[in-house]
Formats: C-alpha cells, structure tokens, sequence
C-alpha cells in the first residue's frame, strides 16, 4: 500500500522536474480530449503545438503573446514569493492601457517624441496607482487583497467599458465601441519585419534579468522571500510587512501596467471592450510554473503564448472553441500542483507492522544528532 | 512519602515487548520493552528526543509500531486507533493538549466521547467527576478562557470520565505551579490506589523520586535501565538518562554593573483576544547579570517579549534600552542598538525552516558585513555561519544544510550562537532548553554564563524553574501580565515561587489570591 | 403599480444563487478549508442545469445535474488539497480557471437558446393576497429551498454533533485527529457540499434569473459569495443577511433607472464589486474580529503523521 511520507529536506531537483512532468499530463489529457470529441488528436497537436511556430510571422506573434505574460508574471511571481496575493493583475493591466491609452488620445496624430515615453510611463503609473488600493487596504487596514484585487478587474473593465462606449468613442468610427485609432508616433513601432513584433518583448526581457538581480542578490529581495516563507521570522528580523507588501504589489502594478500599455500601443494601435484574453489570470499560472524564478517565468510565459496560439490555430484549423485555451490553461495549474507534491513529499510502500522485520537503514539516532 | 496499595494481583495490565518505530531521520524506538502492573506508577524517563512521545503515542494508538508486541491484560492486541485504546480502558492526557479554545469544556470533552451524551446529564458528570479527585472545573466554561493549569484538568478529567485502567501523563508538569503538582500527585496517588495503572513520562528527577514506584529509562530510543526511583539518587537515575553526570553550571558571584535595560510602568493591551495583557511592569537588567523571568506559560510571555523585541511596537518612553527609549524602534534598530533576542519558537520565528543556515545567519546579522550598498555577500554569510557551528558545536551537514533538517537542540545552538556572535550588550532569551537535549541544554546555558561574565546584560524567560534557579543572579515572576519583585534565588524558595506564580506578590497581592480555594484554582 | 414590490422581489431573486453559494461556502470554510473555486463551480453549474433541462425538459433534473456537476468538479479540488495537501489558495484559483474554461468549452454550442424557466409557484389562497402575497408567496421553489437550506445549516452547525465536530476540525485538525476525529472524510463531505450548492447557485443564473446561457454569465458572483462568508464572520444567519443586502445592491441598476438617476449604467454595474471592497475593509480591520471568528486552521493543509 503506498503512503506519503515527508522528506527530510524539499528536494530542488523535483522542483524543475515537476512542470515538465505537469506539462505532460497535460498534454496526455488534450490527447484524451480530442480523441473524444472526435478529431484526430495528432492533427489537433499539430495545430495546436507545431503550425502556429512554423513561420517567421508565428514566432513573432509568440514573441508578442509573451510580452504580457511575462512582464505580469515576474511581477506576480515577486509578489506571490513575499505571500502576497495579487490576482487583479488583469485590472492592473487594464488600467495601464486606459492611462497609457488616455495620453496617446490626447497627443492625437501629433508627431512629438514625448508621445511614447510618455505613454509608457503613464501605463506604469496606472498600473501602481491601481495596485496601491489593495496595498493601502491591506497594510492600514488588514484588508485581504486576493478579493480586493479581484473586485478591482471588474471595475477596470467597466471603467474601460464605459470610456469607449462614451467619451473616448471615436466619432468616426461607426458608433463600435473603440476609440480613434493612436497615431504614428504612438503606436509603437515593429522590430522585427514580418511580424508584429514591438519593443515589448525587450522590455519584457530586460525586466526578467533585473527581477534576477532583485530577488537572488539583494537584501531587499531576501527580505520580501523571508516574508513569504516564515512571517513570524520577518517580523523577529525586523523586516518591515508594510514596506514589503507596497513594494510587492507596486512592482505587481507597474509590470502589469506597462504590458497594457503595451498591448494598446502595439499590436492593438487603440482602446477598446477587450484588449486582453485573461492575461493577467494567465499570468498566475505563468508564475508559478515558472517556480517563482525569473528564468522560469519566462519559460512558463513562452509555454503558456503557445497555448494560446494554439487555441486559436486549433480554432480555425478544427472548428474547435477557442475556450479550449482556457481549458488547459487550468488543466495545467492542476497538474502542476499535483506534480509538486512530490517536492515535498515521496512515495513509499509500506509493509504491515507485523512483516516489518527488514533490515534497518542506517539511520541516524537521536544520540549522534 | 505515601505507599500506594497496589492491587493483590500482580499480572501485569500492560507489556510492551521489543516496539521499534522507525522515521526518515531517526529511530524513535528501538527495542523497547515495559510492563506496567494494575496501580502501578511507572515513570518513563528520558532526556528530550529520547522516544518517550513516540511510545506512548503508539501505546495510545496514534501511531503503529514497525515491529514489537503489545499486551493487554494478557491478550495481543493491535491497537489502531485512539479510539480503540480508549475503549480498551487506555486514557492520554497530551503534552501539548488536545483542545479547542472556542469551545466548551463540556463540548471538548462530548467530542472525545465515543458515544453522544445529552448535555445536561455530561455537564452533571463532569462535575461530580472533577470535584471528587479534587480537581474541580466548570463544565460551561470556554477554554480559551482558562489558564494553562485549568485547561490540563480538563484533559485529566475526559480521561477520568471513561474510567481508564492506565492513565498515560505526558510531561504533565511542566504547566503547573509547585502547588498544583502537589494537587496532581495527591490525584494521581488516588487513581493508583483504586487499581488504575499509570504511566508517567517526565524527565524531572525530583518528581519522579517522590511519586514513581518504577522507571524505565530511554536512551536514543532504547531501554538504558529500569530502576526503582525510591532507591535512586538523581545523580544514579542521571547516569541511566545521559550516561554521564549531570554537569552543574556555576555562577560566581559578580557585582553588576549599569543599567541597561529599563522597564518602567509597562502597560500593554493585547490585541489577541486569546492573549494576556501586560500591567504596570517594572524592571531592570544591568551588565554583567542574568534576570531570570519565572511563570507559567499564558501569563504574558510572549507579550512582554515582543515589546521587549520590538515586534510589537509599545511606544513612548515605557522601555529604554542603554538609557534611550526605544518604544517606537523595530527589532532591526533596536538589534543595532545591540540587544539581540532568542526567540521561544524556533522554526519559523528564529530560523527560516527551508533555507540554508548561512541565509539563516543573514536573518538577524546583516549589519556584520554580510549587506554592503544594498547587496548580499554569500561568502561572508557562510563564513559567519561556519564559526557558529564550530564554536557552538552544531550538528550539521554543513553551512549549506536547510534549519528544517536539524534537530530542536543543534537548531537551538545555532540560534544562540548566532546572536551571540552578533556582540550584543544585551540579549533577551525565551524558553532557552525546551525540548533542547541535555548536552545541549548544558552548552546553552554555559554560553548564557559566558556572556554575562563578559559584561553583558541577560533577561532570561523560561518555564523550567530549576534552570533559572541554577542560572540567575535574580529571579522574578510573571504573572497574569504582572510582574513580581525580583529576588536573589538564595533569598527566596520553589514554595514562595509558586506562590508568586498565582499572582499573590505578598504586599501587592491581587484580592482573589485571599481566598485559598482560588488560589489553588489558578495553579 | 407600485415599483417597490418588484424591486424587492428582484432583491429576492437575486439573493437566492449568493446564499446557496455561500451557505455551501460557510459550511466548507468551517471545516477549515477555504475553496476559491466557487465562480468556476457555479459556472459549471450553470452549464450542466441548462444543458441537461434542455436535454429533459425538466428543471429538477437540471438542477440535480448542476449540483452533481458542481461535487465532481468540488472533488477534483478536494482531492489535491486533502489527499495531496496542495496549497489552498492556488488550487482554488485552478478550479475557478478550469472551470470558466470547461464552461465556455462545453457551453459554446448552447449560447442564445432558449430554455423553459422555471415558473414561480403559486400557493391557493395566499399568492392571491394583494402585496404581501407577491412579496412573500410568488418566488420560484428554490427561493423555498434556499430558506431551507438555511435552516437546515443553522442547525447543523450550532445544535448537531456532526456539526460540533465539523467545526473542531476547523479549529484544529490535528487535536481532532488525535482524538480520532476523521479530518479528511469531514473535510471531504463539506467540500462537496460546497460543491453541490455552488453548482445549484449557477443552475438558479442560467434557468431562472436570465434563463439562457452565457459564457462567464456568473461576473463574479462566486467571489461575492466568498465575502460574504466573510462579512457574515462565518456565521449563517449573518451570511445570509449579507446576500439579502447584495442582492439589493445588484439590483440597484434597476431601482435607479426606476427613479430616473441619471448614472451611466457602467458605473451602476460596479457597485457590488465596490461595495464587496467595502464591506470587506469594514470586517477586516478589527483584527479581533478575524482572530474570534475565522475558523484557526482556514487555508492550512493537514498532514497526518501516521
């Protein structure tokens, strides 16, 4: 009969070991899956895993699904490391795009060189300011932030909602909800010929190694790690939990910001109803594939734009719904908590007590301990 | 000294033949026989991490045995649950009780019964039962609302409702006054007589001199000896515990030297309301001694020590600390100031369990060159690291290994040698050998002498009342967040102790303590 | 005709899911387990009553459908954070995932078809009473049931045995394991519980409250419902109070077109999510109130040494 029995240390080599091993029950899943809804499951893979890399154009939309991803997820993966718990990046992001989209509208076609950094920076204040509710509410107040921060995307969605339904509708544009389309000067401009590639993913990049240098090398970094895994021993050291949740949530805030700015200013080129297919909620999954590393957050990012373009290529391929990417999405998130398991604890088979007359592993006494 | 009657027949009730259980990292028994006679009191003897838990858990059924046999009243038995056990007649009270503070006395105890019965008439039995053994409680009483010693009547009491032919006690005294382990003993002695046997873990020597009728000695997770405690000396019975003497921690006699720490009219409100306000405290600790803090625990520990900490920021000008008030410093600035503080728990509060023990020293010793302009510096952690293990001899793997891995005790060295190695001028320590092994417990305390030889200022909180009468230059008790005048342990005894620890301070004496039945109802 | 009784039988109406959800959740969080899946169980819910009262016809085999979908998804969760003690938190939020997705996934084909709603029942003699009889003696039977449920919880949580030892558990597991309580088959039962309520709470959305399916059709009620428990500091009566108010406030769209406010609908919409902020801030800051009433081992997984 097996049993489980917890290892006398957390083992570090079933820590990288454990997404592969969730991917892949995932994958024997959608296998499962689309054999049952009667397509052929090689062909569904196919689509899903191989077509959309297929083309110069398919791996920069990758490159371009990433940006998001990535830049929500190292936020997240900070955060959630110091046990905090953003799960609005979503609304963050939406509040990025509307600030960041808010000063593109106001320089209109206007050819001037602030328009861009301006909007960049506009979408990275949004996010923080949009982050610092639940920060505020949870350090004056002792407001749990995971519902906090989750009532705020509904918010931010209907703030969106209503800006281009109402004020920034384009008047030219049909009576659609959207507004006027940003000019030249504020839309950011493709790297890569061929794709739709933008500086976003360089970005996104550039942040992943600076979130490596935070969280290995700084003190500041070992101290939101020591408020994640022990508290009581943040608060013996010293560690101030105030200090550590504004900076966990304003760093959440200002990645999440900036990928909406991004998003709007990018591939988007205005503001809209959707300007994101649940990033942000992505994003957790993301994180903690990645294992709360910044190397893993973008392998977990990259994974995680493949699936999307999968659903979408499984979509017009197969006829499937593109929910499908959702589907997985959380497929994996079981998986990949149920793979961890094994960081902590093993399985063993044990023998009935009578039969237990094997020979005993030289384990260590008391008396030598 | 009473001779119990035990009972004309002399088949054993209980006998354990050859129990070994083994765990991932140790062997908790090894071998392990006893037997336990009908009004017997057997004491199970043993330094912590000796097995003793792990056997009576297995006694009790929690826990299965990985070979041996167990006999009860002549049969084999398997015994697979608590549940079970208690039907058989097996009744535990717990070391670290079974209860839920947000719930009755009578529903704690309805929860333990294996069969419903109607409130009224459980609530009638639990006072009969009590008052009869002379441990009276009342049956609608919250439990989060008792002291410790209250709470452990509650425990004895379940067990006694199921009229239990062994009673299994686990530590029991390290909650109760010196007066209520009179209490308990005359309680015990009468359950022995009427023909229940009973097992007593417990490694005070002095206790289980004065009750004990037999002792089975653990060692490593094997039977080092039986002995009858009446015939023993501590030093003899020592022997058989550790397999030396018991090494004695001198103090000479110092003149000390200036204040450091200053406690004037502390008042603290709590805001747990399961915890223990602080009123009006007043102390001082100068250079060069050790204040030794006497009291049960639920009596305001753990609140004085994180005002004194700074954990709980106390504000104003109540603590100063080298002559500066510090009520509105974190413990980091109070730590550069130089108090340092060994905390009561040490997984999760004074090491960070999954992490290395050279992270660890980063935890309390950034300012000694492991952080310049904000950045880590790993060689320095682990060269900090490894001068605590060698000077405080940490059993480890190396500075590398996690602080989940260690046993209490090397976990417990490291954190004492960390502060240390910090040059405090003052250091606040918290149950400093709890569940510390005694070669351990004996290079903590000689380290805590060492520090105070060398000027520094010691404010030592603990449960174990023989401890700190070996250690401190004075003594004082806290109790119900008050704290009594201190006292040279030579000016005072174990009896005046333990009537301080009932709040009565003699001239401040709080006017329940008048009353002697109340009096012993707080013990 | 006077608008205030629609407004409050509107109130009623939507109350009814939020108290199914959260009495599911309260008996669930007492036994120590805190399930945020409750948005992706209800849509599951939601999808499964419609699908299956289209396939039959009937509304009680839709909503025994929702509920039997709502504990095979509830299962799932159990499963990884009992047996296998995952962290609380994160599975929740798989669930809640995998289960928008799995609902928008199963329901693609279902959009904008219609379904036979459920009617509101009518009692001879006492539907008929002018007001009163609208407001008190016209709901749907669920809206019967959910005060039933509500009695039924009560009693179970303050008078039964099963209910005293529910709520040890949520204190302690591990006392209660050595006292031989059964953590995990009590934890298990109250999990799926849970699950069966969240999965009716969604069926009630999609077959009597908009009686059409729509992906994502919950907007966050599932998380409304967890602040509720909150709010209601885990105590049924309180909870249900709760939904009541919330209730109101969803409808408040309504209550404000009827007396001509001129607020854009957007912002009409965002009450009950600002007013959730809210009523949480107001609970939360006196930690006391957290400390007394949180069941203590809320969140934490138990692992039983054997």
């Amino acid at each position: 009969m097996l049993r489980l029995e917890r290892r006398a240390t957390p083992s570090s080599t079933m820590s990288i070991v454990s997404p592969l091993l969730a991917a892949a029950g995932m994958l024997v899943t959608g296998f499962l899956l689309f054999s049952a809804l009667g397509k052929d499951p090689l062909e569904a893979f196919y689509l899903f895993f191989i077509k959309p890399l297929s083309t110069t154009y398919g791996i920069g939309e990758l490159l371009l699904k990433t940006t998001p991803l990535l830049l929500c997820g190292l936020g997240l993966a900070l955060g959630f490391r110091a046990n905090v718990w953003n799960i609005g990046a979503e609304g963050q992001l939406t509040m990025g795009a509307i600030a960041g989209g808010g000063v593109a509208l106001w320089f209109g076609d206007s050819d001037s060189s602030l328009a861009m950094p301006l909007m960049l920076l506009a979408g990275v204040l949004g996010g923080m300011a949009w982050a610092a509710i639940p920060a505020f509410l949870r350090t004056r107040f002792n407001t749990n932030e995971i519902l906090v921060t989750l009532m705020l995307v509904y918010i931010a969605q209907l703030a969106l909602s209503w800006l281009v339904h109402g004020p920034w509708r384009d008047p030219q544009g049909q009576n659609y909800p959207q507004s006027q389309g940003f000019g030249d000067a504020e839309t950011m401009s493709v790297l890569i010929n061929g794709t739709r590639v933008t500086w976003g993913i360089v970005y996104a990049l550039g942040l992943a190694v600076v979130a490596w240098v935070f969280s290995q090398k700084t003190f500041a970094g070992f101290r939101m790690q020591v408020a994640g895994l022990a508290p009581a021993a943040a608060a013996y050291a010293g560690f101030s939990e105030k200090r550590n949740i504004w900076i966990a949530l304003m760093l959440c805030g200002a990645t999440a910001g900036l990928a909406g700015i991004c998003e709007v200013a990018g591939p988007i080129g205005r503001l809209q109803q959707q300007i994101s297919p649940g990033y942000g909620f992505a994003a957790i999954i993301v994180a903690w594939i990645g294992r709360l590393h910044p190397i893993g957050v973008v392998f977990g990012a990259l994974l995680m734009s493949l699936l999307y373009l999968g659903g979408e290529s499984a979509q017009m391929g197969m006829g499937l719904p593109s929910a499908i990417t959702g589907l997985f999405q959380g497929l994996l998130l079981f998986y990949l908590l149920a793979a961890d398991l094994f960081i902590t604890f093993r399985l063993k088979r044990t023998a009935a007590p009578e039969a237990a007359a094997s020979t005993p592993k030289p384990a260590t006494t008391l008396e030598n301990a | 000294m009473n001779q119990p009657t035990i009972a004309a027949d002399p088949k054993p009730r209980l006998v354990l033949t050859g129990i070994t259980k083994r765990y991932p990292s140790v062997v908790a028994n090894d071998g392990v026989s006893l037997s336990v006679r009908p009004g017997e009191i057997h004491a199970v003897l043993g330094e912590n991490g000796a097995g003793k838990s792990t056997l009576m858990k297995i006694i009790y059924g929690v826990t299965k045995p990985d070979a041996g046999t167990i006999m009860w009243n002549g049969q084999y038995e398997t015994i697979a649950a608590p549940s079970q056990a208690r039907r058989m007649g097996i009744g535990m009270v717990f070391q670290h009780f079974s209860l839920f503070e947000t719930l009755t006395v009578w529903e704690n105890i309805a929860l333990a019964l294996d069969e419903p019965v109607p409130t009224a008439r459980l609530a009638a039995q639990i006072t009969e039962v009590s008052e009869k053994y002379g441990l009276p409680i009342d049956p609608f009483r919250l439990v989060h609302s008792m002291s410790v010693g209250e709470r452990q009547r509650v425990e004895i009491v379940r067990c006694l409702l199921q009229e239990p032919k062994l009673l299994i006690m686990d530590e029991p005294t390290s909650v109760l006054t010196p007066q209520a382990v009179l209490i308990l003993f005359k309680t015990l002695r009468r359950l022995a007589s009427e023909g229940c046997g009973i097992l007593y873990i417990s490694h005070k020597l002095d206790e289980i001199r004065a009750l004990c009728d037999t002792a089975t000695v653990l060692r490593g997770g094997r039977v080092s000896g039986t002995a009858i405690p009446r015939n023993e000396t501590n030093d003899s019975l020592a022997r058989l515990m550790i397999g030396g003497e018991l090494a004695e921690c001198h103090l000479t006699p110092r003149e000390a030297k200036e204040v450091r720490l200053d406690v004037e009219h502390l008042t603290l409100e709590t805001p747990d309301p399961f915890g223990t306000s602080l009123k009006d405290i007043n102390m001082q600790v100068r250079s060069g001694e050790i204040l030794g803090i006497a009291g049960v625990s639920g009596n305001g520990q753990k609140e004085l020590m994180a005002a004194l900490s700074g954990e709980r920021l106390s504000g104003g000008s109540m603590i100063k600390l080298f002559g500066q008030a510090v009520g509105d410093l974190n413990p980091a600035k109070r730590r550069a100031l130089g108090l340092t503080f060994v905390p009561e728990e040490r997984l999760g509060r004074g090491a960070v369990p999954p992490m290395s023990l050279a992270y660890n020293a980063l935890l309390t010793g950034a300012r000694k060159g492991m952080v310049q302009n904000g950045l880590i510096h790993p060689s320095v952690m682990r060269t900090f690291s490894k001068h605590v293990i060698d000077r405080f001899k940490v059993k480890c793997g190396d500075e590398h290994s996690v602080a989940s891995s260690l046993s209490g005790g090397n976990l417990q060295k490291f954190i004492v040698g960390r502060e240390t190695m910090l040059q405090p001028k003052m250091m606040i320590v918290a149950q400093p050998t709890w569940g510390v092994d005694v070669g351990a417990a004996q290079l903590i305390r000689q380290a805590l002498i060492d520090l105070r030889d060398q000027g520094v200022a010691l404010l030592v909180i603990s449960e174990e009342l023989d401890e700190l009468f070996t250690i401190s230059d004075r003594l004082a008790v806290l109790a119900e967040g008050r704290l009594s005048p201190s006292v040279k342990p030579a000016e005072t005894s174990i009896e005046q102790i333990g009537t301080w620890m009932s709040g009565n301070f003699g001239d401040q004496a709080s006017p329940a303590a008048a009353d002697p039945r109340l009096e012993a109802a707080h013990a | 005709m006077n608008p205030l009784v629609p407004m409050i039988a509107s109130t009623v109406v939507a109350a009814t899911p939020l108290i199914y959800a959260a009495l599911g959740e309260t008996v669930v969080e007492r036994s120590g387990v805190l399930n945020l899946g409750i948005e992706g169980m209800m849509l599951i819910g939601a999808v499964a009553g419609f699908a299956a009262t289209r396939a039959s016809g009937s509304d009680t085999v839709g909503f025994i459908a929702a509920a039997g979908a709502g504990v095979a998804l509830s299962l799932v969760f159990g499963f990884l954070t009992i047996n296998l003690q995952t962290n609380q938190v994160a599975t929740g939020l798989a669930l809640t995932l995998f289960g928008i997705g799995l609902s928008a996934f199963v329901g693609h084909n279902l959009a904008g078809l219609p379904v036979a709603r459920l009617a509101p029942i009518t009692i001879p003699g006492l539907t008929a009473i002018p007001v009163v009889g609208d407001l008190l003696f016209h709901y749907d039977i669920m809206v019967y049931l959910s005060v039933a449920l509500y009695l039924g919880v009560l009693w179970f949580l303050t008078r039964s045995r099963a209910g005293l030892t529910l709520r040890a558990i949520g204190e302690s597991p591990a006392v209660a394991h050595a006292i031989g309580k059964p953590v995990v088959g009590t934890r298990y039962l109250a999990v799926m519980f849970g699950g069966a309520t969240a999965g009716i709470a969604g069926a009630y959305l999609s077959l009597v409250q908009t009686p059409m399916w729509v992906e994502g059709m919950s907007a966050g009620k599932g998380w409304i419902a967890l602040a509720l428990v909150v709010f209601g500091t885990w105590k049924p009566t309180r909870v249900v109070i709760g939904a009541y108010l919330f209730g109101g406030v969803t409808q408040f769209q309504l209550f404000a077109q009827g007396f001509g406010l001129p607020i854009p609908t957007e912002f009409l919409s965002m009450l009950p999510y600002a007013a959730t902020v809210i009523v949480l801030v107001i609970i939360c800051r006196d930690p006391k109130t957290i400390l007394l009433n949180q069941p203590a081992s809320l969140g934490h997984s138990f692992h039983s040494a054997a």
